[in-house]
């Protein structure tokens, strides 16, 4: 288990490769569909939203305000990132991303800037939303809450051990490609 | 509110809290098999983890709280307008109680209302019976692995799949290589072999109210849905698709008669979070016992 801290640095990225299993503390930054595209679409990040060195989650969470008013993530699962894979590389670029969260994997050109810029997709586990909820620890912020409503916006996330692993490095190897092209030869052998 | 209103929430909230115990049987039993120190281990523990979570907390094991399916099998001349209006309500309830996540979108608006009803939603299928017992079976069905469903038309020269149990077994086989982990395998397969292009996915998802270490009563297909898991289990795709030992965990199959001309084979993907839960109403409302 490697530990990863916020502000993650391109050495602390470089380091990984894929089969390791990290757990990841300090901020996080929820994005999905809508974030993706806007920013792709040259969109201005929100004042206090800040990506350098850090991680975007692809995660629509539920979330809910107590009594006292303070946001709680009840559900904080990943969800399915090959969406995103017609902007993530242009987002990795333009922000000095150091990691994307989510689950599925994604292709080629995500890929293709990991390796250029120094950054890793980390698979969480897809449909965990009790467990990974229980890692995030404190909602700091929400931004673009009333443009692309609760799941869409971009929720600040203060995280402890959340529980990821790499199955993309920044060294170009891919854990779906290489399972991809295992399981099809030994699917070939039993038919 | 009506009694069977609260024994309909109920059953959502087990059914969105609770993994059956068959279906967690056969997590613990992959979590055993699989080869330790794996990252394939580590997210069958976090599965295991999820799943106790979930219920303790009585939170929806995950956050895609699906479709809504319900199964009926009620009495001869049993109120049906009635029961589904009371399920609607039961429906919006829960999704106000946070059972359910607002989880159903007007795919023409693209707007939300947050109810979870509307047309097509929740689903709604009654089989009547020769009994005086009403069984009521929910099932939630993610987005995820619902992406990864798959519909083959026989003869599929690509595969040099024919039109026969062979055939179907090429077809099945790459239904599951290419779902990979995108569908939060370990999974179950729901097959129909037959049917029309609507009746083929009806029946394959019907065969998830088979508990999993329920057997085929037709030997050929029995034969068909043990090679099956097998096989599949022998690619290496594994948990989440990390690579590993467990790929499946159950396979069922049925058949349906097809037109001389067509020949359908109808896979459907269920997650490891596989949520059905049903009771037998005793009398008009109360819960007598549970059915998984
Ligand atoms: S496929 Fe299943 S486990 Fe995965 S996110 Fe969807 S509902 Fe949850």
């Amino acid at each position: 288990m490697i530990h990863l801290t916020y502000p993650f640095t391109k050495d602390q990225v470089l380091a990984l490769k894929v089969g390791d299993e990290v757990a990841i503390s300090g901020i996080i930054f929820t994005g999905r569909d809508a974030v993706h595209k806007y920013l792709h679409d040259g969109g201005e990040l929100p004042p206090g939203v800040n990506l350098k060195e850090g991680i975007i989650y692809h995660c629509g969470p539920v979330v809910l305000k107590d009594e006292q008013g303070n946001w709680k993530v009840t559900a904080a699962g990943p969800t399915t990132s090959i969406r995103e894979e017609p902007y993530q590389g242009d987002v990795i670029k333009k922000f000095n991303l150091r990691g994307v969260i989510g689950k599925g994997g994604m292709g080629d050109r995500t890929s293709a800037a990991c390796k250029e810029f120094g950054c890793v997709y980390l698979h969480s586990v897809g449909g965990a939303a009790q467990v990974l909820a229980e890692c995030v620890k404190k909602v700091r912020n929400v931004y673009l809450l009333e443009e692309f409503g609760s799941p869409e916006a971009i929720w600040e996330l203060e995280v402890e051990n959340f529980p990821a692993f790499v199955t993309m490095d920044a060294h170009g190897n891919s854990l779906h490609k290489e399972v991809l092209s295992i399981s099809s030869e030994q699917l070939a052998k039993h038919i | 509110m009506s009694e069977l209103q609260d024994s309909l929430v109920e059953l959502i909230r087990r059914a969105s809290a609770e993994i059956p115990s068959d279906v967690n049987d056969a997590i613990i039993q992959s979590l055993e098999n699989e080869k330790k120190g794996t990252i394939a281990e580590s997210a069958l523990k976090i599965i295991e983890r999820n799943i106790e979570l979930a219920k303790r907390k009585s939170q929806p094991i995950c956050q895609d709280t699906g479709s809504i399916i319900f199964y009926i099998e009620c009495p001869v001349g049993y109120d049906q307008i009635t029961f589904e209006e009371t399920a609607r309500k039961a429906v919006t309830l829960a999704t106000k109680k946070g059972y359910l996540r607002q989880n159903s979108v007007d795919s023409i608006s693209g707007k939300n209302d947050g109810t979870n009803v509307g047309p097509g939603a929740p689903i709604v299928h009654f089989h009547q019976h020769r009994s005086p017992e009403l069984k009521v079976s929910l099932m939630l069905k993610g987005g995820g692995c619902e992406n990864v469903g798959a519909q083959y038309s026989l003869p599929h020269e690509k595969l040099k799949a024919g039109r026969d149990l062979d055939g179907c077994r090429k077809v099945i086989l790459d239904a599951v290589l290419q779902a990979q982990g995108k569908g939060c395998g370990p999974g179950i397969l729901g097959v129909c072999i037959g049917g029309d292009r609507a009746t083929g996915y009806e029946y394959s998802k019907q065969q998830f109210l088979r508990r999993i270490p329920d057997r085929n009563k037709m030997p050929e297909l029995d034969e068909l849905e043990q090679d099956i898991l097998k096989t599949a289990n022998e690619l290496g795709i594994g948990p989440m698709g990390f690579g590993g030992k467990t790929t499946l965990l159950g396979v069922k199959i049925c058949a349906a008669n097809r037109l001389p001309a067509s020949y359908f084979v109808s896979i459907s993907y269920m997650c490891w979070a596989f949520r059905r839960q049903g009771f037998v109403l005793n009398g008009e409302s109360a819960i007598e016992r549970w059915l998984y």
